[in-house]
């Protein structure tokens, strides 16, 4: 796999350094260039003081090799400057421009995408990675070719002054050659597992900190303390085993080349001693150890700048593993098609629909059935309510995000105002649904923000995402509508927060409970004026009072809105005028709640609410003594 | 901020408001406010390293040794001319074998103790962040609620995962080439004074222009580091936020709005990077011009004075070039700076959070309750939310109040939301403890039972029924760890979920995060059940642990739930009558205080809120 081009994958990264190769290279170069000065000021300055010192000269000769230091010195720090001035910018508009176009092609990828890949993978190619490209854009990339090119200019140097002496110094790299390769595996063997083993470490931080409520409440706060400490125990070793591999590499990486200087000494002081037959000067021979102790610092630098451009690689491959994900939901437009848009009526039709999940094993459901959804067929009228009910995971939830396309039908179809989904786009689809899921998602943003979120507030007037329709709320009304579904949602508790409907809330905001989160998503489904709103059991952490006010309000507010409710309780149910009984996979009846308790024995079974209430009603009755 | 008077700073902490979490988002502090947060997480540090200073200082002096003998190399290759050559040339062989020899022994010393030095720092610096890890953990999970309330989880996790990770970059990379550089510096510099004081004194002088740069790169560096920490947090919680909530984005068709966002984000991000990578690039160059004008004046004073025959044409060479060479670490001390820079913005946080205290604790010397009967009495009973950072005492949630449950009794609590249920069951739970009175279980204040002897007895259940990762049976074991296989059967039986668990891809063992263990909120709830079945409790609490079970498991459950309760005190907090209605006693509380108490049917009869409440329910049952 990593045998799998580094060029191919580098080339990759091309659409991110247009416009940007020039900068880059004028730094290579500044690079390249400070390396020369470097090498040349030591061989300047032995230069210098033998010949302009060595005969008695004047002071204007001191003057004059002091002026060409001086400017060598600034030479080489201006060219340092010059590199970072030219590739810094480069290197971080690069990383942003990876970041956002990564962040923009996975708000564009289906939610079946993300359930696969969970937001802590994603977040790690989002940010470390490309923080760690950018490194090795501006340094790493960047010094490798100045190390190569000042091995080449030294060896070349030492060519010239002993090629017996360079020969044996050459060999010093055969066996590097052999080592290297088998330690690259085996490093990035280790740095795999431990960077894996730091995810788990992550993910028992992660657990232990949203579940902190059942670790308190069971007192386990020892047991997930001991579960962690394994982890951590792991990752620790695995990072020592790491070290000790690398130990080794490094020890040999200073052992060969320093040995083999060393014999090269013995070799060289032979021949100095025999200059008439070999030629070899004392004068070459300190040179050749002076050249060799500049090179050494490119030469040990390489392996480190090697190691990086690998773990680089991988981290554009992890990129581009994410850029190249087909998008199976799209407009029709993404693949040539002309999205049709029939006028808005608010008419839901399901035909025969099928659909499990990408990942679902087979056998997956305990009855035995191959699909969640198994042929479910039902109209919802527009301007109607109608109540989705079923047993336990039956499949409500699902159905309703087939409707906004967040997952797409495995068979059959859903059809919107008489189209196929699929032959909408999605803007337009999307717009004529507003959805209250089951768990309320809020962003860090305004009270505001959060229940306008369908609306145009904070979009720009031509945002292609917000198409026009007549029943979409203007910017004018804007604060009305606010008003108006947080009126129904029974969202008073708004008023109370220390700056009312501009208090941020959310990640970096006030918190807020279960049933104050649930009813600020309800009002923002109803905020965004949809012609189909559909509610995943929208009342369900209300307690009976508000629940109460709020399904009053709703039944004034749904009139005219075809709407689509997953219900788990008949207070829910009354809200609808149709009752539609999921049993699995199909829809097995539809008729309003009264006909249904007369018709269908399975509706009576998951409606009533079972022998302890009904006990409870005798009881009330019976009780003599109150 | 600092100019406070000195009574002041007596009469209170002055740095109250950087203790624990507080103030840790501040980007520019005062001269004081620095030292003591620094103080703070270097005192952390020298903690942290007990038990491997031994290790650390075999390290420190193998890096030495193995320093001096590279340093060397170039020492016996001029041994070797001088002093070698010539007996070489009258045909002595030791001037062969005696540099050669020497020097290959150098290079064997050296690698050898790179091998163990590379092995030591990272055995050492895996232990140090180990501790630490495990110091984190158990501090979040010491924490009380109030604390995770206020601080959020995205923050706890960051300080676990990112800021860790920066301090082991410094620990494993840098420490290492710090102590080469400034090595190799030290021995380079001392060859030099040797050799000429008066290019040593050169090379002092040019250290008071390299101070001056190094105080000012530290002062813009911590700020630019800081500000670039606060603006990373910020697009990564914008963009987990966006990933989470990826369902509510899209179908909201917000894409758009959250990626211009983004781009705003990542851009400024982007710019503070860029600026405080510029202040190095600034830095960097600075040193190579400071030393080689140095170099410079060493060559100008040296060629003087060997114009004038005080000084050999052959030293001022070697002088030269040890001065070049002396400033090189510079550069590799400037990039350990720069980790150390990141590592400490880190450290000031982790110790932060170390530094805060639980409000909750065990008393000095705890009372032990073997068997409990499951009395519960609350006295004189008043709670307040204690305001973060502050001494002024929150709002009062749960009025002053006095409350006998007896052992065994079903006690329904119900109320609008915010009535102050919840904090009844928190106060049980000791999730919080109250700001006065006592809550007290078997006559024994709970804040001077054992804690292991109150979470034996007194379970809670929430509304959100977190599961761990792990299977379906680690979950359900996670009530009684030493619990058998036929005890989670047994629990998960009587609550009525055996059969569901059973049907699962692996039965007990589906692993609840993998595709086929995908279990709706009642199933997870049931699991929940089942988990408070095994721990076996005297007293539990239901914290509207009922509401998200579906129709006919609810019906499953109603049964388990009878179960589940036995003979045990319960506490339901609930707003289902299905629920309520099997309780022995009914509580309604509004705003902070108990406003009626009696049996169902006593309260339906007295007409109050709750039989409104009744009748509501009745009606929606329809």
């Amino acid at each position: 796999m990593q045998q799998n081009g580094l060029w191919s994958t580098l080339r990759r990264l091309g659409p991110y350094l247009e416009g940007r190769r020039v900068r880059w290279a004028l730094g290579l170069f500044s690079a390249i260039g400070a390396a020369v000065v470097a090498l040349t000021i030591p061989q300047v300055l032995q230069v210098l003081v033998n010949s302009v010192l060595a005969e008695g000269a004047g002071a204007a000769a001191v003057w004059t090799a002091v002026g060409i230091i001086l400017l060598l010195g600034a030479l080489e720090a201006g060219l340092i400057y010059m590199r970072r001035f030219f590739v810094i910018p480069p290197s971080s508009d690069a990383e942003t421009a990876m970041r956002t176009r990564l962040f923009d092609r996975l708000t564009d990828l289906p939610t079946a995408f993300h359930s696969a890949w969970g937001a802590g993978q994603l977040q790690s190619r989002a940010i470390a990675d490309l923080n760690l490209l950018r490194r090795w854009f501006a340094f790493g990339a960047l010094m490798l070719i100045t190390s190569i090119v000042a091995m080449l200019v030294g060896f070349t140097l030492m060519l010239t002054l002993s090629p017996l002496l360079t020969l044996v110094f050459l060999v010093a790299a055969v066996p590097i050659l052999i080592i290297g390769p088998r330690f690259r595996r085996l490093f990035v063997h280790y740095s795999r597992a431990s960077q894996d083993q730091a995810g788990e470490v992550a993910t028992a931080v992660e657990e232990s900190v949203h579940g902190i409520r059942v670790l308190k409440a069971f007192g386990r706060g020892g047991h997930a303390l001991e579960g962690f400490t394994s982890r951590a125990d792991e990752l620790r070793s695995l990072e020592v085993s790491k070290a000790h591999t690398l130990a080794r590499f490094l020890a040999a990486m200073v052992l060969l080349p320093e040995t083999i200087l060393g014999l090269c000494l013995l070799i060289g002081l032979w021949q100095v001693a025999n200059e008439e037959t070999t030629g070899i000067t004392v004068g070459a021979l300190a040179a050749f150890f002076a050249t060799a102790a500049v090179l050494k610092q490119p030469i040990e630098s390489v392996g480190m700048l090697l190691g990086m451009t690998f773990t680089a690689k991988t981290a554009i491959d992890r990129h581009i593993e994410v850029m190249d994900s087909e998008n199976t939901i799209a407009s029709p437009a993404a693949h040539g098609g002309e999205p049709v848009s029939p006028p808005e009526q608010g008419r839901i039709e399901l035909k025969d629909v099928r659909f499990s999940y990408p990942d679902a094993e087979p056998d997956a459901l305990p009855d035995g059935r191959s699909e969640l959804l198994d042929g479910a067929t039902l109209t919802v009228e527009p301007g109607e309510t109608m109540a989705l009910v079923s047993g336990t995971g039956g499949g409500t939830s699902t159905l309703l995000n087939l409707i906004p396309r967040l997952y797409d039908v495995t068979g059959g179809s859903v059809q919107v105002d008489g189209a196929d989904v699929r032959e909408f786009d999605l803007a337009d689809l999307r717009s004529r649904i507003a959805v209250a899921f089951e768990d309320p998602t809020l962003f860090s943003a305004s009270v505001r923000g959060n229940v306008l979120l369908g609306t145009v507030h904070e979009r720009d007037e031509d945002d292609s995402q917000h198409p026009p329709r007549s029943q979409a709320p203007g910017r004018k009304d804007l604060d009305e509508v606010l008003a108006e579904a947080l009126r129904i949602a029974d969202a008073d508790f708004v008023e109370n927060l220390p700056e009312g409907v501009d208090t941020r809330i959310g990640e970096e905001g006030l918190s807020l409970s279960g049933g104050q989160r649930q009813r600020l998503a309800l009002a923002r489904a109803i905020a965004a004026r949809p012609s189909i709103l559909l509610l995943d059991d929208p009342l369900s952490a209300l307690d009976v009072r508000t629940e109460e006010r709020v399904t009053a309000r709703l039944r004034e507010a749904l009139e005219g809105t075809t709407t689509l409710l997953v219900a788990h309780r008949p207070s829910t149910v009354a809200l609808a005028d149709r009752v539609a009984l999921l049993h699995q996979g199909r829809v097995v009846a539809v008729g309003t709640h009264t006909e249904l308790l007369e018709s269908s024995a399975l509706y009576r079974k998951v409606m009533s609410t079972g022998a302890a209430a009904a006990g409870v009603d005798a009881l009330l009755e019976e009780a003599p003594h109150g | 901020m600092a100019e406070q008077t000195p009574q002041d700073q007596t009469a209170q902490d002055p740095y109250r408001h950087l203790r624990g979490t507080a103030g840790e988002e501040r980007v520019e502090l005062s001269r004081e406010e620095r030292k003591f947060i620094r103080r703070r997480s270097w005192w952390l540090l020298v903690r942290l390293s007990e038990g491997v200073r031994l290790k650390l200082l075999l390290t420190a002096l193998a890096v030495l040794v193995s320093q001096a003998c590279q340093a060397a190399t170039p020492l016996i290759v001029a041994f070797a001319i001088d002093w070698g050559l010539p007996r070489l040339t009258e045909g002595q062989s030791s001037g062969m074998w005696l540099p050669g020899t020497a020097y290959i022994a150098c290079a064997v010393i050296a690698a050898v103790l790179i091998f163990f030095y590379t092995r030591m720092t990272a055995e050492a610096s895996q232990q140090m962040l180990y501790r630490l890890r495990r110091e984190v953990f158990r501090k979040t999970q010491q924490l009380s609620l109030d604390f995770h309330e206020d601080y959020t989880s995205g923050k706890v996790i960051s300080r676990q995962t990112s800021d860790l990770e920066s301090l082991r970059e410094l620990l494993d990379g840098g420490v290492n080439s710090l102590a080469q550089g400034l090595v190799f510096m030290t021995f380079t510099a001392g060859s030099i004074w040797l050799m000429d004081w008066r290019s040593g004194l050169l090379l002092v002088a040019a250290m008071i222009p390299i101070a001056f740069l190094a105080r000012w790169y530290q002062k813009n560096s911590e700020v630019a580091y800081r500000r670039t920490r606060i603006s990373s947090a910020r697009m990564i919680v914008h963009f987990v936020e966006t990933m989470t909530g990826i369902r509510a984005v899209q179908a909201f068709r917000r894409e758009g709005a959250r990626s211009r966002q983004y781009h705003r984000l990542a851009k400024i991000y982007r710019d503070d990077m860029v600026r405080s990578i510029s202040l190095f690039g600034i830095m960097q160059p600075s040193l190579v011009l400071i030393g080689n004008l140095t170099v410079t004046a060493v060559l100008l004073w040296g060629g003087f004075r060997a114009l004038d025959g005080d000084l050999g044409v052959g030293v001022l060479v070697a002088l030269v070039l040890a001065t070049k060479r002396a400033f090189q670490p510079l550069d590799m001390i400037a990039m350990f700076y720069n980790s150390l820079q990141s590592a400490t913005a880190a450290l000031e946080k982790v110790s932060g959070l170390l530094e805060e205290d639980p409000t909750v604790t065990e008393a000095e010397q705890p009372q032990g309750l073997e068997q409990a009967r499951g009395e519960l009495e609350f006295s004189d009973a008043e709670f307040r939310y204690p305001a973060h950072g502050t001494d002024d005492a929150g709002p009062v949630v749960l009025q002053r109040m006095d409350l006998h449950i007896p052992a065994g009794q079903t006690v329904a609590v119900v109320g609008r939301t915010g009535a102050g249920k919840s904090t009844l069951a928190k106060l049980l739970a000791r999730f919080y403890d109250v700001s006065s009175g006592s809550v007290s279980l078997d006559g024994i204040d709970l804040r001077e039972l054992a804690v292991e002897d109150h979470h034996r007895h007194v379970a809670m259940v929430t509304q959100e029924a977190f599961l761990f990762s792990g299977s379906v049976r680690e979950n359900i074991a996670l009530g009684r760890p030493d619990a058998t296989e036929e005890e989670i059967i047994a629990a998960a039986r009587a609550v009525g979920v055996h059969e569901f668990i059973e049907a699962l891809p692996a039965g007990y063992s589906t692993d609840v995060t993998t595709r086929g263990g995908r279990l709706s909120a009642g199933q997870r709830q049931l699991v929940s059940f089942a988990r408070a079945f095994l721990a076996d409790p005297a007293v539990l609490i239901l914290d509207e642990a009922t509401s998200s079970l579906d129709l006919p498991s609810e019906q499953l459950v109603q049964q388990g739930l009878e179960r589940l309760l036995g003979r045990r005190t319960a506490l339901i907090i609930a707003h289902r009558l299905s629920t309520v209605a099997i309780a022995d006693r009914v509580l309604v509380v509004d705003e902070g205080r108990i406003v009626e108490d009696g049996s169902p049917d006593e309260l339906i009869a007295a007409g109050g809120y709750f039989a409104r409440l009744h009748s509501a329910w009745q009606n929606s049952l329809g």
